[in-house]
């Protein structure tokens, strides 16, 4: 039933294969977190300008990405993905044909399902700024770029980082379904080995372990880097 | 305009719409079994982990943990793929069940959900204030009927934009029972694009459905806000 030593290193077991299976899925997290985070402040940036078009866009991103299952958009970019690039290049007189590596069609694709989530949390703690810092920045002579980097982004981070700990328990959770891509990572390497195996068990119960392991360590680090953000920060 | 509406009644997106459509049942079914089960199996799952003994709170919280520190993908293909591999449950009488995907995908929404819902409703039992658990007390109330008449109602009310932030999740986790074979709106779209090679006109169907059936979800929580909080509507 279970064939635990089959996870030793070297080529007796799928130890090693499980290690670097592990730093793929934590590479694709970290990389789509980041990613995730750029498209979400300008996703929160285009809803708080007082532009209906860039309002209704990001509004609509937001509602239909939201609404619709992470491995459908995950199917979509994985399979259109390549088609709209092409498409992309074409307009730039580029006609040959391009394939976008596995890794970065799973980066993108969790990154557009992370940042629906990473803005929502970001928007609530700029709204949460009050509006008269704001404006005393503006009377002492700040112009949009220190505001942003010196008043408003600070303060952001001091209140959207729980916020942001669990976006990232849930990104981290996301990269298993890439596995449906093919990208090597924790899931799709339970899956090998089970086959090679043939003991699913085995191998899916490894997986859960080091899933659970990635997210109690990340959660005890946002833990920690809360406490730091929230010094002489009485609420 | 004839001419029009012939040629979306023979596009692609028209065609693969019904096939898809076709699937909302097998995805309504997993549903309607492992939500109100999920949601009565949260609720015990929740007064034992308030509760006062040590073990049952311990043993809950900790289920809460591994359910909740790993992806519902490993917990599926854990009981379609892991269960099914030995040797005495494929023997047992719980053969019946997990040799189906149906049952397995019912099963791993449940206990999913269960985690997640039990965490929820904690916080909203342990939001109550204590003077009234209090007054309930002082009017004679017993264990069970401070329960259900006091703690439940007021808990339940408090956590409803939460609990239907879950069932939203619940919707789109359906989605991954397509993996384990079972045919719902995912699985079908995804047997388009196998046959047709058009990826895009398959998944738009299927996420076009699932956006109504969020909506649908979104307005039945909407609802339950509305009748269980009297006080706050504003003209009655």
């Amino acid at each position: 039933m279970f064939k635990f030593d089959k996870l030793v290193f070297g080529d007796a077991g799928w130890g090693d294969e499980f290690l670097i299976a592990t730093l793929m899925t934590l590479l694709v997290s970290i990389l789509s977190m980041g990613l995730g985070l750029f498209l979400a402040i300008i996703t929160v940036w285009a809803k708080i300008i007082q532009n209906r078009i860039t309002r209704f866009i990001a509004n609509f991103y937001t509602t239909v990405v939201r609404g619709v299952p992470e491995l459908l958009v995950i199917y979509l970019i994985f399979f259109g993905g390549n088609a709209v690039v092409m498409s992309i290049a074409k307009v730039f007189g580029y006609n040959k044909y391009i394939e976008l590596n596995a890794l970065t069609i799973a980066t993108i694709a969790i990154a557009v399902i992370s940042a629906t989530y990473s803005s929502e949390v970001l928007r609530a703690s700029y709204l949460a700024i009050s509006r008269g810092q704001i404006e005393a920045a503006r009377a002492l002579g700040m112009n949009k770029f220190s505001i942003f980097f010196k008043v408003i982004s600070p303060q952001v981070i001091r209140h959207a980082l729980p916020g942001i700990g669990n976006v990232w328990q849930i990104t981290l959770k996301d990269t298993s379904l890439i596995s449906v891509t093919g990208l090597v990572e924790i899931m799709r390497q339970s899956r090998i080995s089970s086959n090679v195996e043939h003991s699913p068990l085995t191998f899916l119960i490894t997986a859960a372990i080091l899933y659970l392991c990635l997210t109690t360590i990340s959660g005890r680090v946002f833990k920690t880097l809360e406490v730091n953000y929230s010094k002489g920060f009485s609420t | 305009m004839i001419e029009f509406l012939n040629s979306i009644q023979n596009s692609l997106i028209y065609k693969n719409f019904f096939l898809v459509l076709s699937g909302l049942d097998n995805t309504i079914l997993l549903l309607l079994i492992s939500l109100p089960l999920g949601f009565v199996l949260a609720l015990l799952f929740a007064l034992g982990r308030v509760s006062k003994i040590k073990l049952l709170s311990r043993t809950i919280a900790s289920y809460i943990f591994v359910i909740r520190g790993t992806p519902l993908l490993v917990q599926i293909y854990l009981i379609y793929f892991g269960l099914g591999s030995v040797k005495f449950i494929r023997e047992s009488f719980l053969w019946y069940a997990l040799k189906e995907p149906f049952w397995c995908g019912v099963i791993a929404l449940t206990i999913n959900t269960v985690a997640y819902g039990a965490e929820i409703l904690r916080g909203g039992i342990q939001s109550i204030e204590k003077s009234q658990v209090e007054s309930g007390l002082s009017l004679g109330f017993g264990k069970f009927l401070l329960l259900r008449k006091v703690i439940l109602p007021i808990a339940i009310r408090k956590v409803l934009p939460s609990y239907g932030n879950e069932l939203i999740l619940m919707v789109k986790a359906t989605s991954l029972v397509s993996l384990t074979t079972y045919m719902e709106m995912t699985g079908i779209a995804r047997k388009i694009m196998a046959k047709t090679f058009a990826p895009v006109e398959a998944f738009i169907a299927a996420g076009i459905l699932y956006l109504f059936l969020n909506f649908l979800m979104v307005q039945f929580v909407k609802y339950l806000e509305w009748k269980y909080n009297p006080h706050l509507r504003l003209n009655n």
